[in-house]
């Protein structure tokens, strides 16, 4: 086998080895990983600093985002304090259960928290209502312990322990 | 994603699953990449090597897509939201370690060998098949956390084994492979590494308030209570014991750096980590002062060049000397940048372990510094799937089961080609996948499945909404 042909089979080699390393990280690059970063703590200075470097048309983007209950409905559950910090599930439709137990949702992992603790829930209209399974140590939605299913506002704290979790847009 | 690159100053975010598409068809045309790779390899050899095709190409290429496959219908079938990456990194690894292995066997200086090739393909095949079976019975990871004591129980098991009269080998001074009638040698260490991060996971997930809390603050550092360093102290003393009955510095290293990994993540404690590399650093010297087998390890290290001359002198004073590592630093540095070419390397010269503990000499000298980085990116790679594996985990267990895998793999990459480059004394460990040794490729397939099964539990969006059957009864009170 000639010295040309041999050479160029070893550099090809390489090149397509490096390929394959490209595209396995263009793969990770798109994000196709079911993890999403976001930002936490001071969102709506994030979200000023992005309309400002866009300019265009702030009033038009408030507009539309202040209209139907849709467009303000929670997509997805954070934990903001506790063991479990960072964890996000998005919020689909599908009922979400808290608890020690290991087939919840959010198995948490707190001496304060039942085995079955709480659910989050859609109810008919698409409101998420939080509801409390009978817990020991109760769940605080706010300052107020849980007495009856209750809606939740957005950004209100829902406290199991030592764990907090909010619904975010 | 603008948001973020736009506002800099915000270090607090969140990484968390969102409903992902299962992406089984990227995973599907990766893998048809991975396969294609090691066969343009093989047929690279063979041209390099004999002029001509190599006439088991076909059923070589076939028998690699084959093992992919399975593995990649298993998948779509019983983890269709599992990570698409892992199972064509792990078969490019696998793949490419099989073309080497190939090489070496080509090679006539090591003709007096038996063809270790075809048998590598067939522990790769058992390898797979253990991944489905991992695959198909387990069906939840978190069933694993019933059994954290039973692992610790098995995990010690496997770690005698090798010690047991009669079963234990003893083969070029490391007495860690058991032999099986009929079947050839095991090396239980494997199996023993992921038995024994499900048993870590399980109990640090039981005990991390404990040792996170009760601390007392001291220099800057959480000094923990005296009951609660009775864990970390007893998998010190095996890992030693391990160093000192089995002679097996990388196995010894391996469970310690992973205990040390997971007790770090479970308590976010550094003070653990200052400990961890305070103790294994004086276990690694005590040993090493009284076992010559690690001796001649650090001296072979510190001075390879004397050791090779020794080696060739034929001096015989009680210990092994072995050119082995200075012979892999000149395959390193005849490769340079771009490397020799496949097959016309001589790397071959290393001898018996040239397939093994030494194979990344070969792919040092015949893929050069190129191929050896892409290399390491894609063990790279596999562990940071498995470290977003944890990241996306919503249960602690699974978390913990995930890191501890995955840093146990990284650490044995690390262990291996740190030796084999000369970073660190040489041990007798094999480079996952690639490194000829069937306990290996078998072990670390089962490891690719159990992270599979976490990442499919991690990424699998939230069962449908249940029936339910309180829904009508109770009423929603709304604050008006």
């Amino acid at each position: 086998m000639s010295e040309l042909t041999l050479t160029v089979m070893r550099l090809g080699f390489l090149a397509v080895l490096w390929l394959f390393v490209i595209v396995a990280v263009q793969v990770i690059r798109s994000d196709l990983f079911g993890t999403r970063v976001t930002q936490r703590g001071s969102r709506r200075e994030a979200g000023r600093q992005q309309q400002a470097a866009r300019q265009a048309p702030p009033q038009q983007r408030q507009q539309s985002g202040g209209g139907r209950r849709g467009r303000n409905a929670p997509t997805k559950l954070v934990v903001t304090e506790g063991t479990l910090t960072g964890t996000t599930v998005a919020l689909q439709g599908q009922t979400i259960t808290l608890g020690r137990a290991h087939d919840s949702t959010i198995v948490l992992d707190d001496d304060y928290a039942s085995s079955r603790h709480a659910r989050i829930y859609p109810d008919r209209d698409g409101q998420w209502i939080v509801e409390d399974l009978g817990s020991t140590n109760g769940t605080y939605l706010d300052r107020t312990r849980l007495t009856t299913p209750t809606p939740i506002a957005p950004g209100a704290p829902i406290r199991i322990g030592k764990t907090v979790i909010e619904l975010r847009k | 994603m603008s948001s973020t690159s736009n506002s800099p100053t915000h270090h607090t975010s969140t990484i968390g699953a969102i409903g992902a598409p299962s992406r089984r068809n990227t995973e599907l045309a990766l893998l048809v990449f991975a396969v294609v790779i090691p066969v343009f390899a093989y047929a690279n050899v063979g041209l390099a090597i004999n002029d001509s095709v190599p006439p088991g190409l076909l059923s070589y290429g076939l028998g690699l897509g084959l093992l992919a496959g399975v593995g990649h219908l298993v998948v779509r079938k019983f983890a269709p939201y599992a990570d698409p990456l892992m199972l064509p990194l792990a078969t490019l690894l696998n793949g490419l370690g099989l073309v080497v292995i190939w090489r070496l066997d080509q090679s006539k200086r090591l003709s007096n060998y038996a063809e270790a090739a075809p048998r590598q393909l067939l522990y790769s095949a058992m390898g797979v098949a253990l991944l489905a079976v991992v695959l198909i019975f387990l069906k939840d990871h978190r069933v694993l956390q019933r059994y954290t004591y039973i692992s610790m129980a098995g995990a010690l098991f496997l770690l005698i084994l090798p010690l047991v009269p009669g079963l234990g080998a003893n083969i070029y001074g490391a007495k860690i492979w058991i032999k099986i009638p009929g079947l050839g040698t095991l090396q239980p260490g494997e199996f023993a590494k992921i038995v024994l991060a499900v048993f870590f996971a399980g109990y640090l997930m039981v005990k991390r308030d404990a040792l996170a809390l009760a601390s007392r603050r001291f220099m800057g550092l959480y000094l923990p209570r005296g009951r609660d360093l009775g864990p970390i102290l007893v998998v010190w003393v095996i890992s030693i014991l391990i160093l000192v009955f089995e002679t097996d510095l990388g196995t010894s290293l391996l469970f310690f750096g992973m205990f040390v990994i997971m007790l770090y993540v479970a308590t976010e404690r550094t003070s653990w980590i200052v400990f961890g590399l305070l103790m294994s650093a004086v276990g690694a010297v005590g040993v090493a002062s009284f076992e010559p087998h690690i001796q001649t390890r650090v001296q072979a290290w510190l001075d390879p060049m004397r050791e090779f001359e020794l080696s060739r002198a034929g001096v015989q004073d009680g210990v092994v000397h072995s050119e082995q590592a200075m012979q892999a630093l000149w395959a390193f540095g005849s490769g340079g940048t771009l490397g020799t070419g496949l097959g016309q390397g001589n790397s071959d010269l290393i001898g018996f372990a040239a397939n093994s503990d030494f194979i990344l000499a070969t792919f040092g000298e015949e893929l050069g510094l190129a191929g050896v980085m892409a290399i390491l990116l894609l063990y790279g790679l596999i562990i940071e799937r498995g470290v977003r594996t944890a990241l996306a985990a919503r249960d602690p267990f699974g978390k913990l089961l995930a890191i501890g895998l995955s840093g146990a793999f990284g650490l044995q990459v690390f262990v291996v080609a740190g030796g084999v480059m000369g970073l660190i004394p040489l041990t007798g460990m094999t480079l996952p996948f690639v490194a000829y040794g069937g306990s290996s490729v078998i072990a670390n397939w089962a490891l690719i499945g159990i992270l599979l099964r976490i990442s499919d539990t991690a990424r699998r969006p939230a069962p449908a909404p249940a029936a339910n059957p309180d829904a009508e009864m109770t009423q929603v009170v709304r604050p008006s």
